[in-house]
């Protein structure tokens, strides 16, 4: 319950929001907080009151896992790499042989969703395959 | 002589209970031994008329319904067997309930695709816990960070980690 007090800035944003689904459980002193955030906007929002409320996120009392639900098929998504390219590989998996590459900033379709984190993508210039949802984000 | 009249009843009567009786038990015993003779193939169950053993019940195997009838032929007074048992393969064993080593060797793997992208990170599952150690940039650890709360880890220990 402690926990879910010392959160509950980022519980109520969620709410707030319209953070669809959400769940906060409070497990082994760890919170655990899941839902669908109706843009990637409020996802962003709501990460941002998380880092506010614990710094750089390292007492580790939270895991926060909200999917956005605008990533949906056909949605764009911009490639939110640091600074590099973004590889696009044949199936989903870091081993996967790469089969092209996605600049970064560039605007990329989301085809299909393999997991939470592997999606399809398709680029603008036709190369299809996986990429790593940690660099796609979805452009309202 | 009224009485002695009767003890001849009765004596007679005791004689016709024996007689009926004798021939009634003979289905009866070659039940027992047959039962006696299946103990080892549970599910089994025989009933005896007229000396014809029928078997009825469920069995794992083809082989279990064979040796059940000749078990049953054998048996002392058993004119024939008709074998009624069905086969009916246990179901499967249920899959090993996923370990929990299983479930960290799954994490680890979707954690290691993650990790290997961030330079001078490195991270460690045990029960469900991902423990991050070494060093980021605070921009980097948050990317980082969402990645693997994405993985619905346990916690995400990373209290070895160094901001810079």
């Amino acid at each position: 319950m402690a926990l879910q007090d010392k959160y509950k800035e980022l519980i109520d944003a969620a709410n707030a929001a319209g953070v669809s689904g959400l769940q906060v459980n409070e497990q082994d002193g760890v919170l655990h907080i899941d839902g669908e955030a109706p843009s990637g906007a409020v996802k962003d929002q709501l990460w941002g009151i998380y880092g506010k409320i614990d710094p750089n996120f390292l007492t580790g009392d939270v895991v926060m896992n909200i999917d956005v639900a605008t990533a949906v098929a056909g949605a764009k998504l911009k490639v939110t790499t640091d600074a590099t390219n973004l590889n696009i590989r044949k199936g989903p998996g870091t081993d996967q042989p790469i089969v092209g590459k996605a600049a970064h900033n560039e605007i990329v379709s989301l085809i299909s969703k393999q997991s939470d984190q592997w999606w399809l993508i398709r680029t603008d210039g036709g190369v299809e395959g996986y990429a790593s949802t940690t660099y796609l984000t979805p452009v309202e | 002589m009224k009485l002695k009249h009767l003890t001849a009843v009765v004596l007679s009567m005791g004689l016709l209970f024996m007689i009926s009786c004798k021939g009634k038990p003979k289905d009866a015993d070659i039940q027992a031994t047959v039962v006696a003779a299946l103990q080892s193939t549970p599910g089994v169950t025989a009933d005896v008329k007229d000396g014809v053993v029928t078997l009825s019940g469920t069995v794992a195997t083809e082989a279990d319904k064979d040796a059940a009838e000749n078990t049953a032929k054998v048996a002392q007074g058993v004119k024939s067997v008709v074998n009624n048992l069905t086969v009916t393969p246990p179901p499967p064993p249920p899959p090993p309930a996923p370990a929990a080593a299983d479930a960290d060797a799954t994490l680890k793997t979707a954690v290691e695709g993650i990790v290997k992208d961030f330079p001078g990170i490195t991270a460690d599952v045990k029960d469900g816990v991902i423990t991050i150690t070494g060093e980021s940039k605070a921009d980097r650890w948050k990317k980082l960070k969402i990645a693997l709360d994405g993985l619905k880890p346990k916690k995400v220990d990373a209290s070895g980690l160094k901001i810079k």
